[in-house]
């Protein structure tokens, strides 16, 4: 119901398109096949790609099945045994500080950065061009130089640290567990930030510079302005970014595997490198798959919001 | 010459605006010049303790991409990525611009639940899928070809192009093309002759972000490709130049500089439109 009626518009703009001269049962027969037609490419591409290894995917979760063996069927064993599994509690626990922790980052300073590059007029481009770029360079080439960045002998972080006298010793980043987290933390926040910042910047643009010069009079100060004008009005597309990074942080895989493969002592493992682990690495794609199923909800739940908010949009304009 | 008495107003940007924008410029910006300065030391630089490692002091060399060059297959994962990424672009803008000119201009039964199913798949994350879908690739006969990225690319693409494309097509006035097929097109060459060569700039950041997603890949061409020859930059890169416990620093970072190089230019080229790209799923 909720999706059809979040839809709407899509169907709504359809209906203004026909041409007007011919009569409406011909044209109808017409767009119907020719729309089909060229739907057709891409709804069996995702229908084999998407919806069939969607299948696939929850019958493995159901099965013992292994590398090369289709196994049979074993009802929620797998679920129960990954539910009382230490080390997917672990893993559960991990993804949901990993992502409130890095969610919470990229939205505090990707604000603040939005609200400091609206004002920017001086090398207006070259700046947020500059900011843009974690985002735009492959995330696996970029994690390297992170790792790098936190190699034990070598760390340029510990250098600096210890040239300022901030600290005496090498810190472990990558093989103390809370520290390994804060990096891959860290790093997705670095990677996720100019998104946040960009997209709220467009969102800061859309609103009427009347309602601040409304404000103004009004006697509300540079706070006040942000709270009562900025903070509603760009609600919608905080909402958005906010819902639209959830699902991509929860499922990162790049980042973590790359910096610590999930280690050390499985303190950094998200959903898909575990997943990995058990699937791929060790054979068992039974349980591979029902650990990566446990994006499935999350991702029902987004998409539920996001269209809902989709919806609300319309009915605004 | 200003008077003393507007000085506050000139200098007080640079203290409420450039000096808390430096941090957010560094942050960005370090790691990647950190790349491309540790690409260029020597080794005996690179592995001092001591020495500064922000700076080269004792000479730039070109070494580590030598090396990169000769002793590894540095130049044919680059290459594979570029078949790659080229061929899952062409194929996903194509499929992008029939399904979006048919969700945004014509009335057809299940429009609403194909639109809401490209939604859906738009936010399903690779990793959600790389286990069956490694199954699917392996009974296709496609598991360790380049062919297996070539096919699964699009099922990211297609729904980011469509939703794109959708949205930048119904901006375009509907009555050009009604003209059109006054005069007697049908809708394939209303689509191509009247649409297409307005709906360029949406055509061209439809390209741009499909060419990058495809070259930043790196799950899928982890899981389904493993000769080492036929690997992609990204997973070639990361799982070749690392053997065992010796790390090739130099050369890593010389791999990870030259592997970004291309979406680099790209990104210096066409700013604006990864811009407005990246605004446009979330604003509109």
């Amino acid at each position: 119901m909720q999706l059809k009626t979040a839809n709407g518009d899509v169907a709504k703009l359809a209906a203004r398109g026909e041409a007007p001269t011919r009569g409406l049962s011909d044209v109808l027969v017409r767009d119907t096949s020719v729309a089909y037609a060229f739907i057709a490419p891409a709804f069996f591409l995702l229908l084999f790609l998407v919806a069939y290894p969607f299948v696939l995917s929850v019958w493995f979760s159901l099965s013992d099945a292994r590398v090369g063996e289709t196994g049979s069927f074993v009802g929620v064993d797998n679920f129960r045994r990954l539910l009382s599994s230490g080390i997917f509690q672990q893993t559960l626990q991990n993804s949901m500080v990993f992502t409130a922790a890095a969610l919470t980052a990229k939205t505090v300073f990707g604000m603040a950065l939005a609200l400091l590059l609206f004002r920017v007029a001086r090398f207006k481009r070259v700046i947020r061009g500059a900011v843009l770029l974690p985002f735009i360079v492959p995330t696996a080439l970029s994690t390297l130089v992170w790792w790098w960045m936190f190699e034990p002998l070598y760390s340029v972080v510990n250098w600096t640290l210890k040239a300022l006298h901030v600290v005496n010793r090498d810190i472990p980043w990558l093989s103390d567990p809370y520290l390994a987290m804060f990096a891959v933390i860290l790093v997705n926040t670095w990677r996720g930030l100019p998104f946040f910042a960009i997209t709220l910047l467009a969102g800061l643009v859309a609103i009427p510079r009347e309602l601040y010069e409304a404000a103004e009079s009004d006697g509300a100060g540079p706070v006040g302005r942000f709270w009562y004008v900025t903070v509603p009005l760009l609600q919608p597309v905080l909402a958005v970014v906010i819902l639209f990074s959830a699902i991509f942080t929860l499922a990162d895989f790049n980042i973590v595997y790359v910096l610590t493969r999930g280690g050390p002592m499985n303190m950094t493992h998200l959903f898909a490198t575990y997943s990995f682990a058990l699937g791929l690495q060790s054979g068992q794609i039974g349980q591979g798959a029902a650990v990566s199923l446990f994006l499935f909800p999350i991702l029902l739940g987004v998409v539920f919001f996001q269209l809902r908010l989709v919806r609300k949009a319309a009915t605004y304009e | 010459m200003s008077s003393p008495a507007r000085w506050p107003r000139r200098i007080r940007p640079l203290f409420t605006l450039y000096l808390p924008v430096t941090p957010f410029v560094f942050f960005a910006l370090f790691p990647l010049y950190f790349m491309f300065v540790t690409s260029l030391k020597k080794n005996a630089e690179l592995y001092d303790v001591n020495a500064a490692p922000f700076v080269i002091r004792h000479g730039v060399t070109f070494g580590h991409y030598e090396l990169l060059s000769k002793d590894t297959l540095f130049w044919s994962w680059f290459v594979n990525s570029l078949l790659v990424s080229v061929a899952a672009t062409v194929i996903s803008v194509v499929l992008g611009i029939l399904a979006a000119y048919s969700l945004a201009r014509l009335r057809f039964l299940g429009a609403n639940s194909f639109g809401v199913a490209i939604f859906i798949t738009y936010l399903v994350p690779p990793s959600l899928l790389f286990l069956p879908l490694s199954t699917v690739v392996n009974r296709l006969g496609l598991s360790d070809s380049l062919w297996a990225l070539v096919v699964t690319y699009p099922t990211f693409l297609v729904p980011f192009c469509t939703w794109l494309l959708m949205g930048y097509f119904r901006t375009v006035p509907k009555e050009i093309e009604e003209c059109a097929m006054l005069d007697g097109c049908n809708r394939f060459q209303t689509l191509v002759r009247i649409l297409l060569p307005v709906a360029v700039p949406g055509v061209i950041c439809a390209a741009l972000f499909a060419f990058t997603l495809s070259w930043n890949e790196f799950l899928y061409s982890l899981v389904f490709v493993s000769p080492a020859e036929l690997k992609t930059m990204t997973v070639g890169v990361f799982s070749e130049l690392i053997r065992g416990d010796i790390y090739y620093w130099g050369e890593l970072m010389a791999g990870a500089c030259l592997g970004s190089l291309p979406i680099v230019i790209a990104y210096v080229f066409f700013l604006d439109y990864y811009v407005s790209g990246l605004t446009a799923g979330a604003v509109k």
